[in-house]
């Protein structure tokens, strides 16, 4: 199957280009908040990246009986259930993680990227474009929360994944975590840092 | 200075445009601008006033006034060391041990000043060079204050990321120097403190109890020795009514706390020093006379205020006249927010947010222990207030003379 450029665009534009964390600034607030650790991050990631694609592509198959008026209405009531489905199995299999994300995993519901690519993308397009967008965006923003979490955790807590990096004689020879890092503000920082460096890359490109 | 003019021009060529070191030309005009401009002044005759004097001459002017308080600093570090180690004990002070602490205290600060002006310098040096443009002085005064504004027994690699830190983030990003909206040598601290916490407050880090470069290293304290900063002796307090005591157990009055023989951050202690350089600034008008008073006027009353409200607590219960002389609140108050470029500039503006310093700096120290030091806090808090506050008096003026001004219909 050859894959046409549309898609290609669809799947991958949004991992880089047209980013929804670094170029949209959308869900900012969840990538402050449960980026202080690699785990929590990459599971909120693939939560995140799961519900999007389910979601868009329900919502794809819906998108023509949908009444325009509660169209909102029902994109939340279907982003919901498959909240609370995901809460569900994290619960039953990674019961640690999902105490550590605790309310955010919920909060996804109000995820900026969710309702923003139910609107502007399922509501008007087919359902395996639907959900390769869903996916792409549910990537670009775990990728984001990856590269965000692994700064804080090295820098924070001297580990990845909770395995310790930073040897035990760095600390003998005075070096200190720092605690700035396991601060949202400095999660801010970086988000700031990463938007930098993306645009300076792709200076060219944008003009 | 012909004769250093005269090597400046003759190096001149090989940094311009084609020249050996063209690579280093900003390095090249950072040095020629610091030495010999602006040469121009006005011509006697004539309408406008053009001197020589520039922000270049305004921040020398700082430096200057914080020598003072550099120096005492220096002489405090070894006096405090050697008053742990029972080498000074307090009334039997000679000559021979006062050169001695300096010199202790001296080879301890250097280090410091140094890595301060080192980081931020290549850091300035750097951004010119790659946007092309003629190196800010602007470093000239933080690299000066970042030393005195840390604990002595900070390490210096920690010091250098926190330069890195505030230069980049607080200054560079926001377009270099006279653009910033925060402190930049409170940023550094703030980054430091809030990033390395054990290794900027307690009771450790204030004295150097280790030697310096090797010089008296592992000597034994005194009895009875602690190195808490009298702030941090009145967070920790148990008892309401506490007394406070240097690092060998003796207690401080308030003429004490003037002088400035205890632990603290290295140029924050003496407030004799402190107001040397203060009149230096007022002289000159560097520093505006508004802000700082109305800085002291609004913590006394916040102290007055905590001092008669019954709450029981050791700093509500410490006298109004000791919260303004401890720590690091001179300092900050003369310093850091009398700095240009971050305070209010309208002159009603400089009242309001003197004022407020004064008030929540007192705040902080009272009612939350963490933070046994408030003044770093509420003048960068401040700082991100004052374009509002600005504002605000600027809007009230025109509203004033839109009321004011009669309209022919």
């Amino acid at each position: 199957m050859k894959i046409s450029d549309k898609t290609k665009e669809v799947l991958l534009g949004p991992l880089s280009a047209n980013n929804p964390v670094i170029v949209q600034v959308l869900g900012i607030c969840s990538a402050l908040a449960v980026t202080v650790q690699l785990k929590p991050a990459l599971v909120m990631g693939i939560a995140v990246t799961i519900i999007v694609a389910m979601s868009n592509v329900i919502i794809s198959l819906l998108r023509n009986t949908i009444p325009m008026r509660i169209r909102i209405i029902v994109q939340l009531v279907v982003v919901a259930a498959l909240v609370t489905l995901v809460s569900e199995v994290l619960k039953a299999f990674a019961y640690d993680v999902a105490m550590q994300l605790s309310v955010y995993i919920g909060l996804i519901i109000t995820n900026c990227i969710l309702m923003g690519r139910l609107e502007a993308f399922a509501m008007s397009n087919g359902v395996w474009d639907s959900f390769l967008d869903g996916l792409g965006n549910g990537l670009g923003y775990a990728i984001i929360l990856v590269i965000v979490a692994f700064f804080r955790e090295l820098l924070g807590s001297g580990t990845l994944f909770g395995l310790q990096v930073i040897p035990q004689w760095c600390y003998e020879h005075g070096y200190v975590n720092n605690g700035m890092m396991m601060m949202p503000a400095m999660a801010l920082i970086l988000v700031g840092c990463i938007i930098w460096v993306h645009r300076s890359i792709n200076k060219e490109e944008k003009k | 200075m012909k004769w250093l003019y005269n090597i400046v021009e003759k190096l001149r060529p090989q940094f311009d445009e084609g020249g050996k070191f063209h690579a280093l030309h900003s390095l090249f005009d950072g040095f020629d601008t610091f030495l010999f401009t602006p040469n121009s002044t006005a011509k006697r005759n004539a309408a406008q006033i053009h001197d020589a004097s520039d922000s270049k001459r305004t921040m020398i002017i700082v430096v200057l006034a914080l020598i003072p308080a550099m120096l005492f600093g220096m002489y405090n570090i070894g006096y405090q060391h050697f008053l742990a180690t029972g080498e000074i004990v307090t009334g039997g002070l000679t000559w021979a041990l006062f050169w001695k602490a300096f010199a202790f205290g001296l080879l301890a600060l250097l280090p410091y000043i140094i890595v301060s002006y080192v980081v931020g310098l290549g850091i300035e040096f750097t951004v010119a060079q790659w946007k092309h443009e003629e190196i800010a002085e602007g470093f000239l005064v933080t690299g000066f204050l970042i030393p005195l504004i840390v604990p002595i027994d900070t390490p210096l690699w920690m010091v250098a990321i926190a330069t890195a830190f505030a230069v980049i983030f607080a200054k560079e990003i926001f377009g270099g120097t006279g653009y910033n909206i925060f402190n930049v040598a409170l940023i550094t601290r703030a980054f430091l403190f809030f990033a390395y916490p054990t290794k900027m407050s307690g009771d450790k880090v204030f004295v150097r109890t280790e030697g310096t470069w090797g010089w008296d290293g592992g000597q034994t304290l005194v009895d009875g020795f602690s190195g808490a900063t009298p702030l941090g002796q009145i967070a920790t307090a148990q008892d309401p009514a506490i007394a406070l005591t240097n690092t060998v157990g003796e207690p401080i009055s308030f003429l004490g706390a003037m002088n400035g023989l205890y632990p603290g951050s290295v140029g924050e202690t003496c407030v004799w020093a402190i107001l040397l350089g203060a009149c230096l600034l007022l002289m000159t008008g560097v520093a505006s006379w508004k802000t700082m008073l109305s800085i002291f006027v609004g913590g006394g009353l916040m102290a007055w205020i905590f001092n008669v409200s019954g709450i029981d607590n050791a700093a509500a219960n410490t006298p109004w006249y000791m919260h303004l002389v401890l720590g690091g609140f001179c300092f900050g108050a003369v310093f850091m927010a009398t700095d240009p470029v971050t305070s209010a500039r309208t002159e009603c503006g400089k009242w309001i947010y003197g004022f407020l310093i004064g008030v929540l700096a007192i705040t902080i120290r009272v009612l939350n222990p963490g933070y046994p030091e408030g003044m770093m806090l509420a003048i960068l808090l401040m700082n991100a207030f004052a374009p509002l506050i600005d504002w605000c008096v600027v809007r009230v003026n025109i509203n004033k003379r839109m009321k004011r001004a009669t309209l022919n219909k």
